[in-house]
């Protein structure tokens, strides 16, 4: 088995290379770009509301011994059932125990990145159910059997005629090259599935501890299809979701889908406060809430990161990380790809085995530029270096910056050094951007400059 | 080290502002490659020293915004809780990065230069988003004679140079680089203008591999030219 | 332990520790001072901006409805409302509506006399599904989004809105409200005794840009949306 920085490595070694990915990735982003730039502008101050939802959001979390509990008290008190979970395997447990009950057959979900992070999809295949990804993104990856390669975006690494192609495939259509038709066969194939599924699941972008609601965020419609129809309807959600107030939302909604989607508003907004009340006419009979931990109280008892889970995932992040828009959201092998993924990726799986996406960034700071909720992502890269090294030091690299440290306090040493680099320099060009050379990993692609003759030092010496 | 002429440049302009600049000459290095890369104790070591040197400056003056952001955002972080934190925290507020003293500390844009060119901007990330220095490098450029500043598309997208990033995942490093290249190239511009010696090493180390006929210059180059 | 008990112990024990407040780290803030703290009930000045007038607040719905491809029409009479209807009707070739109890369905229902599909009480998702509208009411309209407000209660349930092809809204332009904020307010007074158990912020017909960013209306939900205000 190859390691995952391998892995990661040999990908990425293969992606950016690869100008039609880099080309489209490009386009979709910079649609993506022009529209929230747009949407940005109409706010009075997008400043000041980031400020603004980064206040609620410290206040959500840093008080969630209070707000997550008057969350469930208020859903159970409607007839909801809350499950809570500490790990994904007791997720997956409670989410099988709920379908194997209603003694279902088939299941329709709506985009959820918690039911990606517990693999819930494999479980209940593996047991025998049919589920069926209903977003049209996650629709088309799940047919092609791949992860979702963006968290709002999950399909955007292909192109219609990749698209057309599976559906010819898959669903024995012809093939066209129109995004419209192409939806159309997507949504009549879905239709069906909802009329007959028997249960829906769905995530949760918000939880609102003051009346007990979850709030799904959506465009197309699929989520409260889900909500609607099947007879029992869960809801698989982390702890960190919770917003203090409903009206919380009056800036949330906005912001989340200014800076995930580049729209004032998406075209779906829905609040669900538990099953099918008296006097009402449809909905599940059942509604379940699981509340999902899987190490996120690790990340809240870590006081210098905990605003990392004040994230709502909107994916801006991602969307203007040059690292992902290079190497894309499959080479990072992980539920949450980009700036964010980097972040959290080494409190939810392990700092040791995931630590090098904290060193893959140039940490360009584009990604907390970004983010609505104003997380510090990219001083959070550079913790997750610190206490890596801290916890299990690289002694080849401790030794090097002692050497260093020790060369550039002393002046006097660090003048030896700079003449013979000076002096061996006309025999790297025997070796330049070959693996002998060890400057390979820059030469392989890029020249050295050359040192000039005259240091500044010298040139200080002589002038001063 | 590398690019003497961006210091000697440096100096010539603030002497010709009526300033006296004084070098320490034992000085090397920030200690960032160690912060980066995690290693806080070792670069503590390095930048202990920096402190103590540059204690009795009236202002540090540093002409790369990713050292500058060193000195003036990653010290305070680095000396906290240490003996030394008051010290770290009053050298970040004495520390400009270069075009940022000019224009904002001491109220110039017109250093009396002239370069005859059309050039584009990019901006080093450290710069831009840990100092917010985004105006004044641009101000300085138009107060530069017969200069034409063309923006290229993602001034503000990274180079890919990113420190010891660049060698650790170096397919990642040129891709960016490429894409920066690209857009740089699109504008039609003679020179990529930076105030970040690393960001400039990386675009050109590119632009010469590639053949290209752009070429990059320190902004403090175009600054002492007359 | 269970679970429950064992989450909450683990948060209660990680927030023993304060985590600094956002914006306390330096980034971009240079030497211009950090960013101004509004606190939280003052979002509304950061956001889009609404006019004051009734006039202000409809010329800017109309123009959000033109972007998100509503069909925003502001009619002066019942006659006009009856009128609208039929041409969308006859234009569309409906054959069967769905729709629930309420004063402008009921205007709407008799006007395109269909066989309706009524949601008030339980119902037939196939038989609602077969038809090629949904007619409903809201519980307001908001400028600043161009949305319709609906809840189960106000809206014929939870899929009336959503299901068929076409969503017709009939509303009363008292229902305007300016702003998100306005239109939480108004939640909160008229159920906060008891929610509906669906609540939804309507913004335009379905869509979805998952093939190469490219817009196509109608992914799940309706493909087109009307929006009639007498
Ligand atoms: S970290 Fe911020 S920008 Fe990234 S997905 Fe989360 S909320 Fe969005």
């Amino acid at each position: 088995m190859k390691s995952v920085i391998q892995q990661f490595k040999e990908q990425s070694r293969v992606i950016t290379k690869d100008l039609r990915h880099r080309n489209l990735i490009q386009t979709a982003l910079g649609k993506y770009e022009i529209k929230r730039d747009e949407k940005k502008a109409a706010f009075q101050s997008w400043s000041s509301a980031r400020q603004a939802a980064a206040e609620i959001k410290w206040e959500a979390i840093n008080h969630l011994d209070k707000h997550l509990p008057d969350f469930v008290r208020r859903l159970e008190a409607r007839g909801t059932v809350v499950h809570w979970a500490t790990t994904a395997e007791t997720a997956r447990d409670i989410i099988l125990k709920i379908v194997r009950d209603q003694k279902a057959r088939s299941i329709i979900k709506s985009k959820a990145m918690t039911a990606e992070e517990i693999h819930l999809n494999d479980a209940l295949e593996h047991e025998g159910f049919e589920v069926v990804e209903s977003d049209l993104g996650e629709y088309i990856v799940q047919l092609r059997k791949e992860a979702p390669y963006h968290i709002v975006f999950p399909a955007m690494h292909l192109t219609r005629g990749d698209i057309s192609e599976l559906f010819t495939r898959e669903l024995g259509s012809a093939p066209t090259d129109n995004p419209e038709e192409l939806t159309m066969i997507a949504r009549r194939a879905l239709r069906q599935k909802y009329v007959t599924a028997d249960v829906g699941i769905t995530g949760a972008n918000f939880a609102i501890a003051e009346t007990g609601m979850i709030s799904i965020t959506e465009n197309e419609g699929n989520a409260r299809l889900t909500a609607a129809l099947p007879k029992v309807m869960i809801s698989l959600l982390g702890i960190e979701k919770v917003l203090p107030r409903m009206e919380d939302l009056a800036l949330f909604l906005p912001m989340l889908a200014t800076a995930g989607a580049g729209q004032a508003l998406t075209c779906y907004n829905s609040l669900y406060g538990g099953p099918r009340q008296p006097g009402e006419s449809d909905g599940p009979e059942q509604y379940h809430v699981v509340l999902l931990d899987n190490r996120r109280t690790e990340l809240l008892a870590d006081a210098e990161q905990r605003d990392a889970l004040h994230c709502i995932r909107c994916g801006a992040c991602l969307n203007v990380c040059p690292i992902y828009r290079n190497v894309g959201g499959h080479t990072y092998g992980t539920t949450y790809s980009g700036p964010i993924g980097s972040v959290i990726t080494p409190h939810l799986r392990g700092l040791q085995e995931w630590k090098h996406l904290s060193f893959a960034s140039s940490l360009c700071g584009a990604c907390t530029e970004a983010c609505p909720v104003k997380i510090d992502l990219h001083h959070h890269l550079l913790q997750n270096r610190r206490n890596s090294a801290h916890e299990k030091p690289s002694v080849i690299e401790k030794i090097t910056f002692k050497i260093a440290g020790f060369v550039m306090n002393r002046p006097g040493l660090y003048a030896v050094v700079k003449k013979l680099a000076r002096l061996f320099q006309p025999l790297h060009k025997l070796v330049k951007g070959t693996r002998l050379d060890p400057a390979y990993a820059w030469t392989q692609s890029r020249d050295l400059p050359t040192l000039p003759a005259e240091s500044f030092k010298d040139w200080w010496k002589k002038n001063k | 080290m590398m690019y003497p002429k961006v210091g000697i440049s440096m100096v010539r302009i603030l002497e010709r502002l009526g300033h006296k600049v004084e070098y320490p000459e034992d000085l090397v290095c920030c200690g960032q490659p160690a912060f980066n890369s995690g290693y806080w104790d070792e670069s503590r070591s390095v930048a202990g020293k920096v402190l103590g040197r540059l204690k009795d400056a009236e202002a540090v003056v540093i002409a790369s915004g990713s050292c500058g952001a060193m000195l003036r955002v990653f010290y305070p972080d680095l000396f906290a809780k240490t003996p030394q934190a008051q010290e770290a925290k009053a050298l970040s507020a004495k520390s400009y990065e270069f075009s940022d003293f000019l224009v904002n500390r001491l109220g110039v844009t017109d250093v009396g230069a002239r370069f005859p060119a059309r050039v584009t901007f990019h901006d080093g990330c450290h710069g831009l988003r840990e100092l917010g220095n985004k105006k004044a490098p641009r101000a300085l450029l138009a107060g530069v004679r017969d200069l034409e500043l063309v923006e290229m598309k993602d001034a503000e997208t990274c180079c890919g140079f990113g420190g010891t990033f660049a060698a650790k995942f170096p397919m990642i490093s040129t891709a960016m680089g490429e894409v920066k290249c690209a857009s740089a190239f699109a504008t039609g511009a003679e020179y990529i203008v930076s105030n970040d010696s690393s960001c400039l090493m990386q675009v050109q180390g590119l632009l010469s591999r590639q053949g290209s006929p752009v070429k990059t210059i320190h902004l403090a180059e175009i600054l002492a030219q007359s | 332990m269970s679970d429950r008990e064992q989450i909450l112990g683990r948060i209660r024990e990680a927030l023993t520790v304060t985590a600094p407040k956002p914006g306390a780290h330096g980034t971009g803030a240079g030497h211009h001072g950090p960013a101004v703290s509004p606190g939280p009930s003052s979002t509304r000045q950061w956001l889009p901006l609404v006019g004051d007038s009734f006039e202000e607040r409809v010329a800017l719905f109309r123009t959000n409805s033109a972007e998100l491809k509503t069909d925003f029409q502001l009619l002066n009479s019942r006659e006009e409302l009856t009128a609208a209807l039929i041409k969308l009707r006859d234009a569309d070739g409906w054959k069967r509506i769905g729709s629930h109890q309420g004063e402008l369905t009921q205007v709407a229902c008799d006007a395109l006399g269909l066989p309706v599909c009524r949601t008030d009480a339980t119902y037939d998702v196939r038989e609602l599904e077969q038809c090629d509208a949904g007619v409903t009411e809201c519980d307001a309209l908001i400028a600043q989004t161009g949305s319709v407000l609906v809840t189960s209660r106000s809206a014929g349930g939870r899929a009336l809105s959503v299901l068929p092809p076409h969503h017709v809204v009939v509303v009363r332009r008292e229902k305007l409200l300016p702003d998100l904020q306005a239109g939480f307010e108004l939640l909160k007074s008229k159920y906060a005794a008891n929610y509906p158990s669906f609540i939804s912020l309507i913004t335009g017909p379905s869509r979805t840009g998952d093939i190469e960013r490219i817009l196509v209306l109608g992914a799940h939900g309706p493909k087109k949306l009307t929006i009639l205000c007498l």
